[in-house]
């Protein structure tokens, strides 16, 4: 099966920000202009996550979807802030296809549950933000990653499956924003306990990163940021690299 | 004034195919009006999530017999994802459920055998196989054949005719319907609206059979 390569825009006040281990973040740009940058150079998927939303209760990324989705024809992911089925709802009418929950999930796990009956597993991604803490072991994070819970990574993982959301995205504070390359042991941990996709985000810096984390057992897309908005890598230099590795991709 | 009717009835990409048919500059409508549909040239209903949900939503409208009277008239109707899923005759999806019986055939879940690793949903860009690229008023005209489209859903469609199979596309070695075509009655599993510029070909080979049936 083909892999999935989607840019990932973190969002502050109206602009793309970019940090390291989720923290000091800097702005890099225009949410819209990159999104279409992207579309244009090949990019699978889009997702958009308002970096602040879970902080100050509310979320906000309507306008850009709505515009984004005027000239972007492949799935949105809207994440950041969404807490009830009306929020769902007013992401898929601004022209979202999926929503990503996390804060709201760990606080009502039946959230998930609610809202994958009313709109489908296809439409509910659930985001996990791990950070390590032991040897194979980690700890959800929420409120984008600044707010431990205590609450187990892998049985967070089975528990989401089991509500209902139709994929995984695993976000590791611990390589979020170093280029150093994901974090394999977390990816491989996790694809192990589900069946549904698995999106790993955090991490990637070069090439050889991306071809490594698609060698590892389970992992279906690869959720790019610091490497696409700084430039590090091309999507179809990425793509072409990746059928050479006999990674399959959309090309 | 000609223009297609997109049904509007709470489920489903609605502002993504609005975007599309924008981006054509072809008239459309949302709608869940009776006579606005009737009148409408062409007619594309959309969908995702469950079933009976979609088909529970139809009937509180009193959609279902509208799209079954449009589809009657002859003119043409575009089923995308559950859209398509809809016009077949029912459903496995959480019990048996009836659906607009457009199509003969029905909807199950993906059978993939549990020693494969497989997963579900079937999310992914994968490849259409067809052999209407250069059928002129063919849904898939100048699309190449093997296109990568994209897809997401856990339930397929067995259309019990062979004829009314217009694509086939597989999943983990199992192979599937991913469009089908029945005379005026139009429909795909993936999405068009989200499947780059190829999918918008897709919807713009559409237009040109709403046009072309006017004519």
């Amino acid at each position: 099966m083909k892999k999935r390569i989607i840019a990932r825009l973190d969002i502050k006040n109206e602009y793309v920000i970019k940090g390291i281990h989720l923290e000091g973040l800097r702005k890099v740009g225009n949410p819209n202009e990159l999104a279409k940058k992207y579309y244009e150079e090949g990019i699978d998927e889009i997702i958009f996550m308002d970096a602040v939303a879970a902080y100050y209760d509310r979320n906000s990324l309507s306008e850009i979807i709505k515009k984004a989705s005027k000239d972007i024809f492949v799935p949105i992911t809207v994440g950041g802030g969404i807490r009830n089925i009306a929020d769902i709802q007013t992401a898929l009418n601004a022209g979202a296809d999926k929503v990503a929950i996390n804060t709201q999930a760990i606080q009502n796990p039946e959230f998930i549950a609610d809202a994958a009956k009313i709109f489908g597993s296809q439409c509910i991604v659930s985001s996990i933000v791990a950070k390590k803490t032991s040897s194979n072991s980690w700890e959800a994070y929420v409120e984008n990653g600044r707010e431990p819970t205590g609450v187990d990574v892998i049985e967070w993982a089975k528990k989401v499956q089991a509500l209902g959301a139709g994929e995984i995205m695993l976000t590791s504070i611990d390589k979020e924003g170093t280029k150093k390359g994901f974090d394999l042991e977390l990816n491989e941990a996790v694809s192990s306990v589900i069946s549904i996709p698995l999106i790993a985000s955090g991490g990637a810096g070069k090439l050889e990163d991306i071809t490594t984390l698609f060698h590892t057992q389970g992992v279906d897309a690869s959720a790019l940021a610091s490497t696409l908005h700084y430039n590090l890598l091309q999507i179809d230099t990425l793509k072409t690299y990746l059928t050479s590795q006999e990674i399959e991709v959309r090309v | 004034m000609s223009y297609i009717a997109i049904i509007d009835y709470g489920l489903g990409n609605i502002q993504s195919i609005s975007n599309a048919l924008n981006s054509f500059n072809s008239p459309y409508i949302l709608s869940k009006d009776r006579d606005e549909i009737l009148n409408a040239d062409g007619l594309i209903l959309p969908g995702v999530g469950a079933f009976g949900e979609a088909m529970r939503l139809l009937q509180v409208h009193n959609l279902d017999s509208i799209i079954k009277e449009f589809a009657a008239s002859g003119k043409p109707l575009l089923g995308i994802c559950l859209g398509m899923q809809l016009l077949l005759e029912k459903s496995e999806e959480f019990g048996l459920t009836s659906g607009l019986a457009l199509i003969e055939g029905k909807v199950i879940k993906f059978p993939l055998q549990s020693s494969i690793s497989l997963k579900l949903p079937h999310i992914a860009w994968s490849q259409i196989h067809h052999s209407q690229s250069t059928q002129e008023n063919s849904l898939f005209f100048d699309i190449s054949n093997a296109t990568d489209m994209y897809f997401v859903h856990n339930y397929i469609v067995v259309p019990k005719d062979k004829e009314n199979i217009l694509s086939l596309s597989s999943y983990g070695g199992f192979e599937f319907c991913s469009a089908v075509h029945k005379k005026n009655i139009y429909g795909c599993q993936f999405h068009p609206e989200k499947s780059a510029k190829d999918g918008l070909k897709i919807l713009k080979n559409f237009i040109n059979i709403v046009k072309a049936y006017r004519c």
